[in-house]
């Protein structure tokens, strides 16, 4: 490595190669990064697996997830507490499903566990509400976000229960035009 | 694919322009791609080689990071096995306990009793790797170990006090355990080298299975939808493994194979750049490579060999031209080229391959866009699909995730709530025809109008061009810059000003936006096309002027030689007379036809730039600053009021690349500079277009797709490429070519080029062939049957779309009654949960999750719901509620708790209890 201090072992290194998308370039990057949004918090020497969190508030100010409006989800749904925040395993894990590399059953995995905001692994009415206000920033009267959830259920929900299961999501989005899929569902956030 | 991406992400800036960049870029290496492709095709080959191997490297790379990773180790392992060891060990420990300890923080965390099971942990680990070590030096005790190591997760379960369905990681222990052993096992018998055979055969090769399994799960773990910590550990468990069996196993044959294997990638893979054969010119394609040289040679050879030749006037080499310059004689132009048959050693044939290359450009476009377009129908699968998710589309992949731009942002939500509007406003729409008649009377009025327009505009540009010529005849230099450039300032401004026009003509028909805009694109693509041929037509009156004026001047040149040489020979009195000198500046030319058309084309393109920078200049910058600055000081709100920002508007920009597109494949045959010059023009105006793109453009207030796929665009395509590739050919097949200038002078027919190769540089039996190949006899039967495979696949095509239908309505009619079997089925669900009472623990039951989740997909609901110890039982019956309703005994479970709960994750070997696989932390989703 080009730094003068190693901030992971080779081994390190190698592990979360082969657990993400990721060259070990991008990964001392990624740590950078993470180092940049709380820099008394990270240490530099990443060697002995320091058990640092990073709160939410901090991440979203980055400029990758500063605009989007389920940026919190986001947030929460890869930190391992739930609470939104992130160690630096779950900071690269998190880039990682997003990155452009990582195939599309992943994303829809974790698309839908940022969709069920209540966590019951169905999105169900509440949840879809809440999609949409988040989409058109509560634009829409509370008859037209009715119309549109149930329309959404009506649609998508195979099995009848009035709510979205993976199944029916994955088939859902399955079934989205490509240029929807790859480019709107989950796409490529720039970090490098 | 770059049209339709245009075409769906209209609403925000940023996209505009990559997308804008992605379609320009894509153009321009096509055209680039024409060009290059036929000069050298070698050098493509070499390239196309080139990616193919470099594809197959990437491939390679990822098997080659895990097998050296296991590879290295073993080497390692060789060397000094004990302390490595037990480094790795310690290196392993933090992590290992750092994963025990977050799994516990999340099943127990209402106990909070950290500390000590954090040590418990510890010691565990220790122990294990105790006799992890104690394993590897003295073998022939996995027994023992497997007693201790039973007592070992006795132990542990005493400390934590778990309950049996949370251990999933105990699962996961066990199993290594079991690993372990007979990995300690299997490796007594292989150190001990003599018992070797006494491992049996299939115990090697389950082994083998496990290894490869192992392996497999290290290449997609990063597929895997888990925390990175359990990617982590399960990652080292597996490379451990691997290790130790790739060791194990390895000891006779097979690991001389696999060391063998792994030293041939690595010097293979490890060879440093330019000793590869892909980074050097191939001996045989050097030749060719040169041709490059010979081309640009033509210069200086063809002023010295028309110096030389003298006799003939065909070639001169003037110093400048009052049209267009020096640009008219430069290579620029058709008749820079000459017709020396062969040019240098290597012979190359410069008017054949101009004819082929000619030609070719139309066949590989051809094929690239009937490629595209039966890609996308691939893609595509365009039909009835289109109305089934409309919201849920909406509703999950609306957001643009690369948006990092507050102000695209603020576009993007506001696009998306015009979306959905619209979608509420089709669905609450009944259709309501209110006076029809009137409807139907403004539409056919509004055609007529358009057709007017359609029509006017062609007869303007003929009688521009007729004018023009009349203009031709006269001085240039009394002629005013508008009369000299009348024509292509006046289908400029046709095309300025029509769409407009058509736009507002439009307004009368009142149509839905989305078949509005299909409308209005093809009123346009008839405009364009309409005066592009009129245009067309105009040209070839006046090429066909030109063949007169050339066969006068060609009689009047004859004659003159003819006349010199007799006055030559009666007045020296000798037979041999010398070769006339001309200065060539001096020399008399025909018009030369060819570079006339090509020098229109060039016209063409460069004020159709002009026109394209100016708009952009006045109508987008000029107003966006205007409404900008002005807005301080106006009576109404000039942004959100009448002039506003200009928009962008993507489906006419696409429609402009489209033809220029066009009249590139129309102007190259007669201006082959014209494909560079396209290049550079597309790169400006990609910039250009992309500065005041973001710069002060808005997005279009609605934004609606022509249609869901882009061949719609791509049909556009072809058909213009299909209409400037006919006057091209005819002109190709019927027009001789001028007689002193361009490759093909002295020819009655250009493609008499073909014939002369084919006669005199090819063995004879080619020659035969290809006259039987072109004998109509062959040719119409060859034609009919194609024909008549079209008509059979045409047929076999709808055979398949109408069972596809079938199918469609079939799915959607299953569906229909599945859900209304769900529905209608509240009896049988009660008698469920009848059942489900009588169940003992019922009352501790965390509210149930009435289906059965496909995959892990929240761990946290489930790893909180067993945070409950009593409630395990009932958690098994609850897990088994929905499996129940198809099974007969939903008591069935109950008996066995723990191992409903799944094993542990990424062990995918050993019998998992069936029904609780999938289940909570157990299996991956895929495997």
């Amino acid at each position: 490595m080009g730094n003068k201090q190693t901030t992971f072992t080779e081994e390190q290194l190698e592990a979360y190669q082969d657990c993400t998308f990721f060259t070990r370039k991008e990964i001392l990057r990624l740590h950078a990064r993470y180092r940049e949004l709380a820099p008394h918090l990270v240490p530099l020497d990443y060697t002995n697996n320091p058990d640092i969190k990073v709160p939410m508030t901090l991440i979203v100010t980055m400029p990758e997830l500063k605009e989007n409006p389920f940026r919190e989800r986001i947030v929460e749904t890869f930190s391992e507490d739930g609470q939104g925040n992130l160690s630096f395993s779950d900071f690269i894990d998190m880039f990682s499903a997003l990155c452009e590399a990582s195939p599309r059953e992943l994303k829809t995995i974790y698309a839908f566990k940022i969709y069920d905001f209540n966590r019951d692994n169905f999105i169900c009415k509440e949840d879809l509400e809440k999609t949409l206000n988040k989409l058109t920033k509560g634009e829409l009267t509370p008859e037209e976000v009715t119309l549109v959830c149930d329309k959404a259920i009506e649609e998508a929900d195979l099995d009848g229960d009035n709510k979205l299961s993976f199944a029916d999501f994955e088939n859902m989005i399955s079934k989205a035009p490509d240029f929807l899929r790859y480019r709107h569902l989950f796409c490529y956030v720039f970090i490098f | 694919m770059e049209v339709d991406a245009t075409l769906d992400s209209g609403s925000e800036g940023k996209s505009y322009g990559t997308i804008f960049l992605d379609m320009l870029l894509h153009f321009q290496y096509q055209t680039l791609c024409k060009k290059i492709i036929y000069i050298c095709m070698c050098v493509c080959v070499c390239v196309l080689d080139e990616a193919r191997r470099r594809s197959k490297n990437r491939r390679a790379k990822a098997q080659r990071k895990t097998k050296q990773v296991s590879d290295d180790e073993d080497e390692e392992e060789d060397e000094d096995e004990a302390p490595r060891k037990r480094g790795r060990r310690k290196r392993t420990k933090p992590q290992d306990s750092d994963q025990d300890d977050e799994e516990d923080k999340r099943r127990v965390r209402q106990k909070g009793a950290k500390a000590p099971r954090r040590k418990a942990a510890n010691e565990e680990r220790d122990e294990e790797s105790e006799e992890d070590q104690g394993k590897r030096k003295k073998g022939g005790r996995a027994p023992s170990k497997q007693e201790k190591e039973d007592q070992n997760k006795e132990k542990k379960g005493n400390v934590k006090g778990k309950d049996e369905t949370n251990k999933g990681s105990e699962k996961d222990k066990k199993k290594k355990n079991g690993k372990q052993s007979r990995s300690s096992s299997s490796e007594d018998e292989s150190e001990d080298e003599s018992d070797e055979e006494s491992m049996s055969e299939g115990e090697i090769a389950a082994l083998k299975e496990q290894v490869e399994e192992k392996k497999k799960l290290i290449a997609t773990l990063r597929n895997k939808p888990w925390r990175m910590k359990r990617r982590l550990v399960l990652l080292k468990e597996a490379q451990e493994f691997v290790e130790k069996f790739e060791g194990a196993l390895g000891k006779g044959r097979g690991k001389k194979l696999y060391a063998f294997k792994v030293m041939m990638t690595k010097v293979l893979m490890g060879l440093p750049y330019g000793s590869i054969p892909r980074k050097t010119v191939p001996r045989s394609e050097q030749d060719t490579a040169m041709d490059f040289s010979v081309l640009f040679d033509f210069g200086v050879r063809i002023l010295a060999s028309s110096l030389c030749q003298g006799g003939s006037l065909l070639r001169v080499y003037p110093a400048c031209c009052p049209i267009l310059g020096y640009c008219k004689y430069s290579i620029l132009f058709y008749g820079y080229y000459n017709n020396e048959r062969n040019i240098g050693v290597l012979k190359f044939r410069l008017p054949l391959s101009y004819l082929l290359t000619g030609v070719g450009i139309f066949g590989y476009s051809l094929m690239v866009v009937i490629r595209t377009m039966a890609r996308n129908a691939n893609e595509g699968g365009d039909g009835g699909d289109e109305g089934e998710f409309t919201f849920s589309w909406k509703m999950f992949t609306s957001w643009d995730y690369l948006i990092g731009n507050p102000e695209t942002a603020d576009n993007k939500y506001a696009s998306i709530t015009t979306s959905f509007k619209e979608s509420i406003v089709d669905e609450k729409e009944n259709q309501k025809d209110e006076n029809i008649h009137l409807q139907r009377f403004l539409r056919i009025l509004a055609n007529i109008m358009i057709l007017c327009c359609l029509g006017g505009s062609g007869y303007l540009i003929y009688f521009v061009v007729k004018r023009s010529q009349d203009f031709a005849k006269m001085d240039p230099a009394s002629l005013t810059w508008f009369q000299k450039n009348e024509v292509e300032f006046v289908m400029s401004l046709l095309g300025l000003v029509c769409p407009p026009l058509f736009e507002t003509i439009a307004e009368l028909e009142d149509y839905h936006p989305r078949i509005a805009l299909k409308w209005q694109l093809g009123r346009i693509f008839a405009l364009f096309l309409g005066n592009l041929y009129t245009f067309l037509f105009a040209l070839f009156d006046e090429v066909n002027d030109k063949l007169e004026t050339e066969q006068e001047l060609k009689n009047a040149t004859e004659w003159a030689i003819h006349e010199y040489n007799a006055n030559y020979s009666s007045y020296y009195n000798t037979t041999d007379v010398p070769p006339l000198v001309v200065n060539p500046a001096d020399a008399v030319r025909g018009p030369c036809w060819e570079t006339a058309v090509g020098i229109e084309f060039v016209k063409l393109i460069v004020s159709d730039m002009q026109v394209t920078f100016l708009t952009i200049l006045i109508g987008d910058f000029a107003r966006a600053i205007i409404v900008r600055f002005l807005n301080y000081c106006w009576c109404w709100d000039l942004e959100a009021g009448f002039p506003s920002y200009a928009e962008f508007d993507i489906s006419g920009n696409v429609l402009g690349l489209i033809f220029n597109q066009g009249m590139i494949w129309m102007g190259a045959f007669y201006a082959p500079g014209l494909v560079g010059l396209n290049v550079l023009r597309l790169l400006t105006s990609m910039y250009f277009q992309c500065w005041a793109v973001m710069a002060c453009n808005v997005p279009h207030e609605r934004v609606f797709k022509a249609s869901r796929s882009n061949n719609f665009y791509m049909g556009l395509l072809l058909l213009v490429l299909f209409l400037s590739l006919l006057p091209v050919v005819y002109t190709i097949m019927t027009l001789p070519p001028s007689f002193d200038c361009g490759p093909f002078s002295g020819q009655d027919r250009m493609y008499d080029v073909v014939m002369e190769t084919i006669t005199q540089d090819l063995p004879a039996f080619i020659g035969t062939i290809f006259t039987y190949a072109t004998n109509p006899g062959l040719i119409m039967p060859a034609v009919l049957l194609m024909v008549l495979a079209i008509y059979y696949l045409n047929t076999v095509s709808k055979g398949y779309q109408q069972a596809n239908l079938d199918l469609k309505k079939k799915m959607k009619m299953a569906r229909d009654e599945e859900k209304n079997r769900r529905n209608n089925k509240d009896s049988t669900n009660q008698v469920m949960k009848d059942l489900e009472d009588l169940l003992p623990n019922k009352s501790l039951i965390p509210p149930p999750t009435e289906e059965e989740p496909p995959h892990d997909i929240v761990i946290e609901k489930g790893s909180k719901s067993t945070k409950m110890k009593p409630g395990s039982a009932g958690k098994g019956v609850n897990l088994q509620k929905e499996v129940s309703l198809a099974a007969t005994n939903p008591r069935g479970p109950v008996a066995h708790p723990p191992r409903a709960r799944g094993g542990p994750p990424g062990h995918l070997r050993g019998p998992l209890p069936g029904p609780g696989r999938g289940r909570g932390r157990g299996a991956p989703p895929r495997t």
